[in-house]
């Protein structure tokens, strides 16, 4: 018998600390791996984009943004943005601790998208279709002039093709910079849907986390199906705010997609490897 | 007793004086007529100026003046008298106090009037839930504006709120899918549809009742995305610079009318609609009659159209 299993010591350090020579360490790239939020479960980045950015761990759905959803709904990744290049105006010469223009050109450049929503068409398991997706990186995922033009502009793209649509709402809710214009967004893309209705188009909604203020009050809830992404927030006002309101803790759950579904303000919860399919064949179903 | 705002404080400060003199003739016997009217005079004087040099803030203010009057009071001041029949409840949960709606007549012809409703003293500010409706409200007056649509009666909206309630409840009971229904059916009832911002305008609890052929701002109301208080702890995060957020916002009837957000302006008596509340409501009855009369002219279906037009003209976007 050796003198480790005597002592009970299963492994023993030979050498005493770290001794890899610098020049000898591996750099790991930033980004390869990921790290669940909220189960902390590490996996490589390509392993989480392979579950559609949904944790193998506890199942919990990353926020992404709308080149991710165009990448999991768009055949073999190919779509045509809709009015790309739309950015924002300053409608108001707004500025609070920082000038409107400089907070909208700071977040085009950190995220390389335009604005908080962008809109494109292509095709879902073979069918036709337009997507809205907003970018939750851009502001908060507030709703201003150019997501109301972005979301205007894919129905008339519907209507012209007969088309229908899906839009992927995540957002905070208004755009406090643009302030009455950023409310009458909300007037101006649930009149244009009356246009899509009467034209027999389907409208699908997803909600997915968070989908909050006015957009919640407008265009996320007047799909013809509703539909959310499992645990997200949905709601009219904000959970601090009603919190403030009723000065009492909020009930557990109160405002996750689950608990939307149970009030009867959702069709149904999808998890986002079914996504693709669940749209598809409900298309396919309104089209018949 | 009259409320002064912070702002009338010069106002204050004359209605004190004339009082005193008034006091001092009775007291000494001697007659103060000349200056009992030079200082009346002087508070005509007074009023005017600082009623046409008001900050955005300061209309704020104005249009939250407890005195100013409400849905209720422009219904009774407006419609044929004793035509009013209000009717309640939204078939489903309950009847919502704080938006209130029902038929009367105006120069002999029906309407559906349909407002928020402020209570007018502490106790009834509660009973109507400080003008904040819950769903049950928005699915009340959309229930109303069917039933106007069903016997080709016009729509008149009277807009009058702090905001949505944003209470658990109102969650439970859907509050965004029912102020989005309303978005979506005003656009396309095939009556008139009339919208005045009487007071507050604040956010989706001021449109889901808001979408008209014409939307009209008496001239010190407010209408915005969010109250400038709570602008000011977003953005600022601070109350403190609510002041600036009013003006920032440009929510004003003037700026409003300038970002060709509303149609038109009614004008409020020198000294605000607070202070001779009948003239404010016989503006608005101008307006209803005047917008009525053309707008009757025009067809259903190109009426629907115009309104979306309307809406879809809104926003400033640039494009490469």
């Amino acid at each position: 018998m050796t003198e480790e299993s005597e002592t009970m010591v299963w492994f023993k350090r030979v050498k005493e600390g770290i001794n890899t020579p610098t020049e000898e360490k591996k750099e790991t790239p930033e980004g390869l791996w990921y790290q669940c939020g909220k189960c902390a479960k590490v996996v490589t980045s390509e392993e989480h984009k392979s579950t559609h950015w949904v944790c193998s761990g506890c199942g919990y759905h990353e926020r992404i943004n709308s080149k991710e959803y165009f990448h999991i709904l768009f055949d073999d990744n190919k779509y045509i943005e809709i009015a790309p290049n739309m950015t924002s105006g300053d409608p108001l010469k707004f500025t609070d601790t920082k000038k409107y223009i400089d907070r909208v050109a700071d977040s085009i450049k950190k995220t390389g998208e335009n604005d908080a929503a962008s809109a494109a068409h292509g095709k879902i398991d073979g069918l036709d279709a337009v997507v809205v997706a907003m970018n939750f990186n851009f502001i908060g995922g507030s709703m201003g002039s150019v997501v109301g033009e972005k979301i205007s502009r894919a129905i008339d793209h519907c209507l012209k093709y007969k088309k229908p649509l899906i839009i992927i709402s995540k957002s905070g809710g208004a755009r406090m910079m643009e302030a009455a214009f950023s409310l009458m967004q909300m007037a101006k893309t649930s009149a244009k849907l009356t246009l899509l209705a009467k034209a027999k188009l389907p409208y699908i909604s997803l909600m997915t986390d968070p989908t909050t203020g006015g957009v919640t009050a407008s265009f996320a809830m007047l799909g013809d199906v509703n539909i959310a992404e499992p645990g997200a927030l949905i709601g009219f006002a904000g959970p601090r705010v009603v919190k403030e309101t009723i000065k009492k803790d909020l009930p557990k759950g109160f405002q996750t997609a689950e608990f939307v579904l149970d009030q009867g303000f959702l069709d149904f919860i999808v998890e986002r490897k079914d996504l693709k399919a669940k749209i598809a064949q409900t298309i396919k179903l309104f089209q018949n | 007793m009259i409320t002064f705002l912070e702002f009338e404080k010069p106002l204050a400060e004359l209605y004190e004086q004339l009082e005193k003199t008034k006091e001092i003739e009775v007291i000494s016997g001697i007659d103060a007529t000349p200056t009992i009217r030079e200082f009346e005079k002087k508070i005509e004087e007074t009023r005017k100026e600082l009623y046409s040099n008001l900050t955005p803030w300061q209309k704020v203010l104005v249009s939250r003046h407890p005195e100013r009057p409400y849905t209720l009071a422009y219904i009774d001041g407006m419609c044929d008298k004793g035509s009013f029949i209000e009717l309640h409840g939204d078939r489903n949960v309950k009847d919502d106090k704080a938006l209130v709606g029902g038929l009367a007549s105006i120069d002999g012809e029906s309407v559906m009037v349909i407002g928020h409703q402020k209570g007018i003293n502490t106790k009834m500010r509660q009973y109507r839930n400080f003008g904040m409706p819950n769903p049950e409200g928005y699915r009340k007056a959309l229930r109303l504006m069917k039933m106007a649509e069903k016997f080709d009666i016009p729509v008149i909206c009277l807009i009058d709120t702090p905001g949505a309630y944003p209470g658990l409840e109102a969650e439970e009971r859907g509050q965004g899918e029912a102020i989005a229904r309303n978005l979506f059916e005003m656009t396309q009832l095939n009556v008139p549809v009339l919208c005045f911002i009487i007071g507050e305008g604040a956010s989706g609890g001021a449109l889901g009742i808001g979408v008209g052929d014409v939307v009209y701002m008496l001239e010190h109301a407010w209408y915005s995305v969010i109250s400038p208080e709570n602008c000011s702890t977003i953005l600022w995060r601070s109350w403190d610079f609510k002041e600036k957020a009013a003006e920032s916002m440009k929510l004003t009837a003037d700026d409003m009318f300038k970002n060709k957000l509303i149609d038109g302006i009614i004008k409020e008596p020198i000294g605000g609609a607070h202070f001779k509340p009948e003239e404010a409501i016989h503006n608005v009855r101008e307006a209803i009659v005047g917008s009525l009369k053309k707008l009757k002219k025009i067809k259903p279906e190109k009426r629907i159209l115009q309104r979306i037009e309307k809406f879809s003209a809104m926003g400033v976007v640039v494009e490469k």
